[in-house]
């Protein structure tokens, strides 16, 4: 077979993949939904519970949102290889011939859309929950807009190495929150400074660059990850 | 197609099977059998790439692989046609019509149900529609009878006579109820490791 070919066998592959996943994804709502009300419940306990002090909430905006941001993906991240795994799937994938890593790709990309986006989306409404200062809105979706991707990616080789543990969810979160830090920690000093009016493309850089890294690197390991799971 | 020879499983340092050697031509069923336990699974799961052997080596000549284990990948929340479809799309295996194929294996009342639907059975029907999908040249069937009824047994039968029959070659791990009647049958009778 010529490389064009081969090609084009595989963005076929990538495209029926990620089609399946989403339809699955509508399929069953429940599992689309909760993570999506749970950022919204978390973010809005927050004002409850510290008082509605605009001047402190914009302050803790940043910081809420994120974290807000980084449970929500948690949660959703276990269906990420779940099912294909435990209804034998995978093995249909690793004998179609196709490689692992593109196929954890496009799991990853269909996760995103259907976990990471929506927090994207509804950030504005969060925002304003949050009273953030108008001036550092677009930063914070940028930062999220950027950031959410990273956590799919990361999140994915947590699932993979902790896919053929019973409970691996619960190790997942211990394995993958250490990795969102260095994220939550750049991300929310971007959104800071754009609120405190000072430069804060530096961080937006650092961002895109983990994200370059993790696009790059990412659906190797978590092909990796899904191997050794899988034997 | 396949030849392997003196391939080792280990399991917790423990050879699960004792070395396997064969030969399979196009055309040829090989037909493993053994006692529960004796790895059968895991020679089919070898061959099928998902899991590596301690030591020796096979080598496939085959046109595509297939396979069907205990666990069907079937998706519960798509339909039956849905099912298939995507692994058309998904292996590029295009100018085979889902439909038909469907009807071969005796499910187009059900085709337009999700596969949470289905019976054991009938769930078994769609992963064999699946092998018909790949087009593959090599079959690796890990106990296709189980959960089949008398008629479902013959429609593997009869699966098995076309595509071997049309040049194609096929690994079948049974525990032994019943037995392909394809001329080009090599029998292989697996010893677990556990008894050398």
């Amino acid at each position: 077979m010529n490389t064009e070919a081969a090609s084009g066998s595989l963005s076929r592959a990538f495209l029926a993949l990620l089609r399946r996943d989403l339809l699955l994804a509508f399929r069953r709502r429940t599992e689309l939904l909760f993570p999506v009300i749970f950022l919204l419940v978390v973010v809005s306990l927050f004002p409850l519970g510290i008082g509605p002090g605009p001047q402190l909430l914009a302050r803790i905006a940043p910081g809420v949102i994120w974290i807000a941001a980084l449970l929500a993906t948690v949660i959703s991240l276990d269906a990420l290889f779940r099912s294909d795994f435990e209804d034998g799937t995978l093995e249909q994938f690793v004998i179609s011939g196709h490689p692992l890593t593109l196929i954890a790709l496009a799991k990853i990309v269909a996760h995103w859309l259907v976990a990471g986006l929506p927090i994207v989306l509804l950030s504005p409404l969060l925002a304003l929950w949050m009273n953030l200062p108008t001036e550092s809105l677009g930063v914070m979706i940028l930062t999220l807009a950027i950031g959410t991707p990273i956590l799919s990616l990361i999140g994915s080789i947590g699932v993979g190495l902790t896919i053929s543990l019973k409970r691996g969810g619960q190790l997942l979160s211990l394995l993958v929150f250490p990795l969102y830090v260095p994220i939550l920690i750049i991300a929310t000093a971007a959104v800071m400074a754009a609120s405190d009016s000072l430069p804060y493309s530096q961080f937006l850089g650092l961002l895109t660059a983990g994200l370059i890294t993790s696009v790059t690197l990412a659906p190797f390991a978590a092909a990796a990850a899904l191997k050794i799971s899988l034997s | 197609m396949l030849s392997a020879s003196q391939i080792v499983f280990e399991r917790y340092f423990e050879p699960v099977f004792e070395p396997v050697n064969f030969d399979l031509e196009s055309g040829q069923l090989l037909l493993v059998t053994g006692a529960n336990g004796c790895g059968k699974t895991t020679l089919i799961r070898v061959l099928a790439g998902i899991l590596h052997p301690t030591s020796g080596r096979f080598e496939s000549q085959a046109a595509g692989m297939a396979y069907v284990g205990h666990y069907l990948g079937i998706k519960d929340d798509l339909s039956v046609l849905e099912n298939l479809r995507f692994m058309r799309d998904f292996l590029g295996t295009s100018g085979t019509s889902c439909e038909e194929l469907i009807s071969q294996v005796g499910l187009t009342r059900v085709a337009e149900q999700q596969a949470r639907t289905l019976s054991a059975g009938q769930r078994k029907r769609c992963a064999l529609a699946r092998l018909l999908v790949s087009q593959a040249q090599l079959w690796l069937l890990d106990e296709p009878y189980s959960n089949l009824d008398q008629e479902g047994v013959e429609l593997v039968d009869r699966l098995l006579d076309n595509h071997l029959g049309g040049g194609g070659a096929c690994v079948l791990a049974t525990h032994g109820s019943h037995r392909p009647g394809w001329a080009g049958t090599v029998d292989y009778h697996l010893v677990s490791g556990a008894a050398a």
